[in-house]
């Protein structure tokens, strides 16, 4: 009789040393796109024919202010001394003036983005709450009432605009019915009575006990997320059905079967546990998308979000404020990637240790 | 003798499709006791999906109709959807082909084993982990207590396989189907796997189909064969008589297997014809 001893020790002491290696890659990794992503706006900033002197100065200006202004602002040194510069004044949160309101970008930012937060937080979070049992079951059923009724929903979600849906939105349950509140965060009436602390405003009212604040803000807050709710719930149901059936044809299901587990548990907690690891980056990149600041949205509800807050400054030609948004969103994106990143391992023991 | 343990009185598995209805198993009988009941036949001929009809694992679309199907008298056919997954585990077991597939990836060795039990025994989960542990070396892992914790992607083919028949058996079944369960694994450990489903299955007493491709393992493993050929049994018989095979298809069969130092010119052709399948 033969023994067994076909596997790989694991003693303890390699895992730790391996998660410490695998943390400082991941270290390695953003240093490096960091650097990336600053390179890029530095040269995006420098090659637009938008001369931000001129900018600041006005186009009137005589010619020794231009020459100061250009001296002051560094534009005389070297580049790869201004780009030095750059990365330095970048990592301490410095992106310098936003021309068009005169504040300095990170104080802007730190206005606008808790409100693109706030709703892309609670659109990803009605997304996956509903979408994923959704798409579940529209997989198990696959063919049945439910799943046309996924089917649907994902047509609608990739096909209408999502101006028109809000507008259409606006129209019937702002101005029409009266049912929530209209564009902006909150009411005008609120403005000298509700003080924003941290910027996400429902939390701001909860800590103030602030309840009637806190009704309003929902009311506001109820459309745009909703929709923004349904595109992800579109997106992520139909990413769920594809990764169910996917697993529910796998040979660990006939063998779950075979050991007389209910559907239930085979579906839930076999299936769905094998799904979840794709879907966190689905789920995640979706997230990320909605950080950026869904323009169209924030511009039909009148959202003063990082999305409305670069369009506008784009259009104003405020590099600073641009290239700040872009580093900021940048930064986001990155540190989401990191944390899917880090979520897939805990969801799937293939990809830990070694 | 008592009543067997399976009767199968001309069993049929078709799936309608597009094209027209595939008639995978037409029309299969045999009884089974406690003993080893090989079923060979090349791919495509019914012996997988008689297998699975048996759990009631067939696919929904398929249908599944016999004149009987009585496992330890109880009628497969018409208990409930729950009363048959009841019996799935606990009294008729299966073990799949590929341990690299048949294990659920993301969940480790021992919860899967510990699952099967829970599902049909009320163990407390100490008494249960304690239960998979002696499971576990039963199938032969010298050190249980760190396979336990090893996901399957982190044990090589045998010991998943071995994981495997400790998962399907921990629950005591009556009747194990074992379908191709070394194909998927390097010779030299089949024989071990072999070795293992033989011990246990005769230690407790147990009756098994096995369902295989290769007729030689089969003849030296089990005590009755049955030989498929497009979802019928061509030939009923016992192991050792395997040589005077009178069907041309197993006559067939067994002229393909190579002979060590023989020289074979021309090499022998599988035939078929298609009287056979009618």
């Amino acid at each position: 009789m033969s023994v067994a001893s076909d596997t790989q020790p694991a003693p303890r002491g390699r895992r730790a040393r391996s998660l410490v290696k695998s943390l400082l890659s991941f270290l390695v990794v953003v240093v490096v796109t960091y650097l990336g992503l600053l390179a890029v706006t530095f040269f995006i900033g420098r090659v637009i024919p938008v001369d931000p002197v001129l900018a600041i100065v006005g186009d009137r200006a005589p010619a020794n202010v231009v020459e100061r202004t250009r001296e002051e602002l560094g534009f005389n040194e070297p580049l790869t001394t201004q780009f030095v510069i750059y990365v330095q004044k970048a990592l301490s949160g410095d992106f310098g003036r936003s021309v068009l309101t005169t504040n300095p970008v990170m104080t802007d930012i730190k206005r606008v983005f808790p409100a693109t937060i706030e709703l892309a937080t609670l659109g990803t979070i009605l997304g996956a709450v509903l979408g994923i049992p959704l798409g579940v079951l529209a997989a198990v059923r696959r063919g049945g009432w439910l799943d046309q009724i996924v089917r649907i929903i994902g047509l609608v979600g990739y096909s209408v605009p999502i101006f028109w849906l809000g507008l259409l939105a606006l129209l019937v349950f702002y101005a029409r019915l009266q049912w929530v509140g209209g564009p902006g965060r909150i009411d005008v009436v609120y403005e000298y009575t509700f003080t924003p602390i941290t910027g996400f405003y429902l939390l701001d009212a909860i800590i103030q006990r602030d309840w009637s604040a806190f009704n309003n803000i929902l009311s506001h807050l109820a459309l745009p997320s909703l929709l923004l709710g349904y595109f992800s719930l579109a997106y992520i149901s139909r990413m769920t059905r594809s990764f169910m059936l996917n697993e529910l044809s796998q040979e660990y299901i006939v063998a779950a079967r075979a050991k007389g587990l209910s559907e239930r548990r085979i579906v839930w907690r076999h299936a769905l546990r094998n799904a979840a690891v794709p879907l966190v980056t689905v789920i995640a990149l979706s997230y990320a998308g909605l950080l950026e600041g869904s323009v169209l949205t924030e511009t039909v509800f009148a959202w003063p979000g990082l999305g409305l807050y670069i369009t506008n400054s784009l259009q104003n030609a405020d590099m600073n404020a641009v290239l700040g948004g872009t580093i900021v969103i940048g930064s986001v994106f990155i540190a989401i990637n990191l944390l899917s990143d880090l979520l897939y391992r805990l969801l799937d023991p293939r990809t830990r240790a070694r | 003798m008592s009543a067997p343990l399976l009767d199968v009185q001309n069993l049929a598995v078709r799936f309608p499709t597009r094209t027209g209805t595939v008639e995978a198993v037409r029309g299969v009988s045999f009884t089974l006791g406690r003993e080893r009941l090989g079923i060979v036949g090349e791919s495509g001929s019914g012996k997988s999906q008689t297998g699975r009809a048996i759990l009631g694992l067939t696919a929904p679309s398929a249908q599944v109709t016999a004149d009987r199907l009585r496992f330890d008298g109880q009628d497969l056919l018409t208990i409930s959807n729950a009363e048959r997954r009841r019996l799935r585990g606990k009294r008729i077991a299966m073990v799949l082909q590929d341990p690299k597939y048949s294990l659920d990836p993301v969940m480790s060795i021992g919860r899967q084993i510990v699952e099967t039990l829970r599902t049909h025994e009320r163990v407390s989960r100490s008494e249960a982990r304690k239960r998979a542990l002696a499971m576990l070396e039963a199938v032969q892992i010298r050190d249980p207590e760190r396979v336990f914790d090893l996901y399957p992607h982190e044990v090589s083919g045998g010991m998943g396989q071995r994981a495997m028949i400790a998962m399907m058996l921990i629950a005591g079944p009556e009747l194990l189907i074992a379908d191709e369960p070394t194909s998927a694994l390097d010779v030299t450990v089949q024989l071990e796997i072999l070795a293992i489903l033989d011990s246990l299955v005769r230690d407790k007493g147990m009756g098994l189909i096995f369902v295989s491709h290769d007729l030689r393992l089969v003849s030296s493993f089990c005590d009755r064969v049955l030989v498929m050929y497009a979802g019928r049994v061509v030939e009923e018989l016992a192991a050792k008589d395997l040589s005077q095979a009178q069907h041309p298809y197993t006559q067939g069969l067994l002229n393909c297997m190579p002979k060590i130092g023989a020289s074979r010119h021309p090499l022998p052709v599988l035939e078929r014809q298609a009287e056979w399948a009618r």
